[in-house]
């Protein structure tokens, strides 16, 4: 009847939140219906970069059905910009976005009104009827200086530089016996997930009171930006998080619509909806990855690393946003990975362009660096003549040497260091895994047409940063209990990991724990799911609460039952004393109110890491990859539920996958996207990728908080480019082909492989 | 004035009649007129699979159907697969084998599932990854979503060879 004797942390239990999403039961955003409700569309602009001369919305409000269209003239006063939620340089002031266009606009998607009518459908039709006169300006599509700068304050288009780093790299390169130094790329993308986004503002006039419904990620801090632009106090607005399908970093931050439909339901009190389409979804959401890098690397002849210098450059679209630099900033400090390299300089150059702004997508900098890096390694290892496993296994920092510092690579980041771990013995399972020993006399093979390669990729990944995050558990009077919790909730099963950790502590059956997350109204303060963080913070945070409720249910009982707390155990739903006598939850909870907080602070960050192994094919006539088998070997310090784990990871292997041959944001030269739809931006589907294997081991538990956890959302997908393309590159190695350049499609293969035949035609 | 049109279908069992504008969706008419919201929209454009409900048999994207088209038709959605106290075998499949993270694409692909298991209950492993391949899903990988519909299977073949009897 009750399993409570068999702890639950640490096995795959079956997820709470299921039954509701696969009956149809689940509630996502545009579920909510309201009394008197109208729905936004927002007019994007069509152009690049442009001066607005005018906008005349007249034929629009004559149009029945139509409440309002809002454009920055009745937004009255200065135009609320989007704050720098995570590192905010004064640097990357100029150039945040204002929430609504005024008298420029800078990308295609950004918004210039909002128009809100009785249906979705009568509000679309009206944006087509506001007339927006351009003054066209010269679009931005690259790197440099333009005619028409982007904004007055850079004319060369540059909004950040710096150079960090350690040791000596200068020295390390002059007396280095080889040196190679190569340019690489990942192309511009996005999370894509399959819910696009929507929210629902509420404002009740009578209380000066707004309601956010559709909320995730941060939504303290995005409470706090609101309140700011609303000029209202922070108690007066509730963010509201319910169910919520994928976020993968880009959902949740604070955007231009975050203001807006907040700003149209107060002014016409009456609640408004609005629910991005796909079209807009793809313009208007964070963008990501879009970096490029110069990488040197000076070794011995002998494939000893001694220094490594980078220069990252990334297109950060029009406006910095919430997340700041933190791509390109990754993209430097993941650079030097899980290797011993003494000497490391690396330069960050962002710029603007015409594009989507730019922002975090699940292993943000990370992917791009251990591609580069290890893409480099693999040269290096082709021109010294050394095994590619051979001289990962030489440079790997070894257990004996952590915790191993990176200080000096992020200049406004303080001193961090790789924690725990055994980076050399994942390696080996992982080649272990792949069958290494038997398949690397496949490498380059020519084989019933097509060519077999494989790859290795090796990856540090960082999770579990601070400040801090609260919960609160409260038993019921009918003896279940409730959890809320600061962490969003964005479908990764979080209330089950959460539970399980309850569970175990209170003894309290699974199936009587609901858990409530995300929204402001639970919490006085709470500090949102990003960076991996959710589960080493908020399950910290959880077990905090836990531990001390069930000292206060003891207590509680002690006096009940007038024995000791030290023999008295909670089982069945009872607390039940070391003589047989007896007392159930539910009275307790009856008699006196039974709640506790838990919190958990830790600013130090804790380090997952793994490796990679990729077996591919390549036909050398089409250019067409098919994957063999790939695995994915983490330590991830503690799993709380290895199903979860494991799903994360393979889900994050496919996103990767994408990455690598598909998810590409294509742009012309007037800075038009060009494939703004499903039809057109390319996903993996479930034909593409059918043979993957994660595995995850929980060898060296973190230090850092009390589960011994570490990030583990972000893992599965950080290798995967590293991985797949050094297995391409290997399979074509023969013909002459190297890759620097994602994504990988046929036509660039082919392509890729033609030039190289046409430069030595001999060969085969 | 917008002009409506009365439509009657039948809806997971249930005689219904709405009345919608001419150009209004399937989906939209299912989930705004009968509030039935477990039919997501992931392109409204035919690609994604997340509007996917059965039509007289036939998995069909609602998003691309207009609701008048649905006059004198049988449409299932995935309310009718089970409820939460009672999920149906493909349902169950799913919890077992981690089929689902956010859940968002998840109807679509148990209507898309359980439409081809009741035509063939023995596809195999091939036939089960083309005909999902419609679907898209961000956050599972789709390995576990596979396995799910192969373990389903079991339940559609008893079920084929009782309507044999
Ligand atoms: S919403 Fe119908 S196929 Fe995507
Ligand atoms: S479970 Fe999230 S999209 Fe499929």
């Amino acid at each position: 009847m009750n399993n409570v004797s068999q702890l639950l942390v640490g096995h795959p239990v079956e997820r709470m939140e299921d039954a509701r999403f696969l009956s149809g039961s689940g509630l996502f955003v545009d579920d909510l219906e309201r009394d008197g409700m109208l729905h936004a569309a927002i007019l994007r602009s069509s152009i690049a970069h442009a001066d607005i001369v005018s906008i005349d919305t007249s034929a629009a409000l004559r149009m029945p059905g139509v409440h309002a269209v809002i454009t920055a003239a009745d937004i009255g006063g200065e135009i609320p910009v989007i704050p720098l939620r995570l590192a905010p340089l004064p640097e990357f002031e100029p150039f945040r976005q204002p929430v609504i266009a005024a008298d420029k606009v800078r990308y295609v998607g950004e918004p210039i009104a909002v128009v809100v009518a009785d249906s979705r459908a009568i509000a679309e039709d009206a944006l087509e009827a506001i007339d927006v006169q351009f003054e066209a300006l010269s679009a931005v599509t690259g790197r440099g200086a333009t005619e028409d700068a982007l904004f007055a304050c850079a004319d060369d288009n540059v909004s950040l530089r710096y150079s960090a780093g350690f040791g000596d790299a200068d020295a390390a390169f002059a007396n280095a016996d080889y040196v190679r130094t190569e340019r690489f790329s990942v192309q511009r993308h996005t999370a894509l997930p399959m819910e696009t986004r929507g929210l629902l503002a509420e404002w009740d006039s009578s209380s000066a009171r707004l309601i956010v419904t559709g909320a995730t990620k941060v939504t303290f801090y995005n409470r706090r930006a609101l309140a700011k632009m609303l000029d209202l106090g922070q108690d007066d607005i509730d963010l509201i998080e319910i169910d919520v399908g994928g976020g993968f970093g880009v959902r949740g931050e604070f955007y231009p619509e975050d203001f807006l439909i907040p700003f149209a339901a107060r002014k016409l009190a009456r609640p408004v909806k609005w629910i991005e389409d796909r079209r807009e979804h793809l313009m208007a959401i964070n963008h990501s990855r879009d970096v490029a890098c110069e990488l040197s690397i000076a070794c011995r002849s002998d494939g000893t690393m001694l220094g490594l210098r980078g220069a990252v450059f990334s297109d950060m679209g029009a406006y910095i946003r919430t997340n700041g630099g933190v791509v390109p900033a990754k993209a430097a400090q993941f650079l030097p990975g899980p290797y011993r390299i003494p000497n490391v300089s690396v330069s960050v150059e962002t710029f603007m362009t015409s594009k989507t702004p730019v922002g975090t997508y699940r292993g943000p900098g990370r992917f791009e660096a251990n591609f580069f890096r290890e893409r480099l390694i693999d040269m290096v290892a082709l021109d010294l003549g050394i095994d590619v496993a051979e001289i990962r296994r030489k440079n790997l920092i070894t257990e004996a040497e952590l915790p191993y510092p990176i200080d000096g690579l992020v200049p406004y980041e303080g001193p961090t260091s790789y924690d725990t771990g055994n980076y050399v013995e994942v390696f080996e399972r992982a080649l272990l895994e792949i069958g290494w020993r038997d398949k690397c006399h496949l490498q380059g093979r020519l084989i019933d047409g097509v060519r077999h390669g494989i790859g290795l990729g090796c990856f540090v990944e960082s999770g579990g940063a601070g400040p801090k995050e609260n919960a609160a558990l409260t038993l019921e009077r009918d003896g279940s209990l409730t959890i809320a919790v600061g962490s969003s909730v964005l479908g990764q099963g979080l209330e089950t990991v959460l539970g399980q950790i309850a569970a175990d502590t209170l003894s309290i059956p699974f199936d009587r724990i609901r858990v409530l997350h995300g929204s402001t109204t639970l919490l006085d303060e709470g500090f949102g799911t990003y960076h991996s963080r959710a589960v080493v913070m908020g399950g910290s945070a959880v077990l905090d609460a836990a531990k001390k409720l069930r000292e206060k249910i003891l207590e509680q009982a002690a006096n009940h039952l007038g024995r000791p707390n030290s023999e008295l155990t909670i089982a069945d739903q009872h607390v039940v004393a070391a003589n047989g006598a007896s007392v159930s939850l539910a009275a307790l909870a009856t008699e006196q109110v039974l709640s506790a907080d838990g919190t958990f602070a830790n600013t130090t960050r804790t380090y997952s890491y793994g490796t990679h192994a990729a077996h591919v094919t390549v036909d050398p006539r089409t250019g067409r990859v098919e994957i063999l088998d790939y695995v994915a070997v983490e330590d991830v310090g503690r799993a709380i539920n290895p199903a979860i784990v494991h799903g994360q990871a393979i889900g994050a292997i496919v996103q990767g996958l994408g990455g690598v041959f598909f998810d590409h944001l294509v742009y012309d030269e007037e800075a038009q996207l060009l494939n703004a739809s499903l039809a057109d931006y390319l996903v993996p589907t479930a034909s593409d990728f059918p043979r993957l294997r994660a595995v995850t081991l929980e060898l060296r538990p973190s230090l850092t908080n009390p589960l011994g956890a570490k990030g583990a959302g972000e893992g599965g997908i950080v290798a995967v480019a590293a991985a797949t393309a050094n297995a391409v590159a290997a399979a074509l190695t023969p013909l002459g082909v190297e890759i620097h350049h994602l994504p990988l499609t046929p036509p660039r293969l082919w392509r890729l492989i033609k030039d190289a035949r046409d430069r030595t035609p001999t060969a085969a | 004035m917008t002009r409506t049109v009365a439509v009657h279908l039948t809806v997971n069992g249930a005689a219904a009649t709405i009345s919608v504008e001419p150009r209004t969706t399937l989906t939209d008419a299912l989930r705004n007129e009968l509030r039935l919201t477990g039919t997501h929209l992931g392109c409204e454009h035919g690609v994604c699979g997340a509007c996917t409900v059965i039509v007289d048999g036939a998995a069909v994207r609602s998003c691309l159907m207009l609701a008048v088209q649905a006059e004198g038709r049988d449409v299932r959605t995935v309310e009718s697969l089970g409820d939460a106290a009672h999920l149906g075998p493909l349902q169950l499949a799913f919890r077992k084998h981690h089929a689902l993270q956010c859940g968002f694409c998840t109807p679509g692909i148990l209507t898309t599932a359980h439409a081809l298991l009741s035509e063939e209950p023995d596809a195999d492993e091939d036939r089960i990854r083309d005909v999902i391949s419609g679907n898209l899903c961000r956050c599972t990988g789709y390995i576990p979503i596979v396995a799910a519909i192969m373990e389903a299977r079991s339940a559609y073949l008893g079920v084929q060879a009782e309507a044999a009897q």
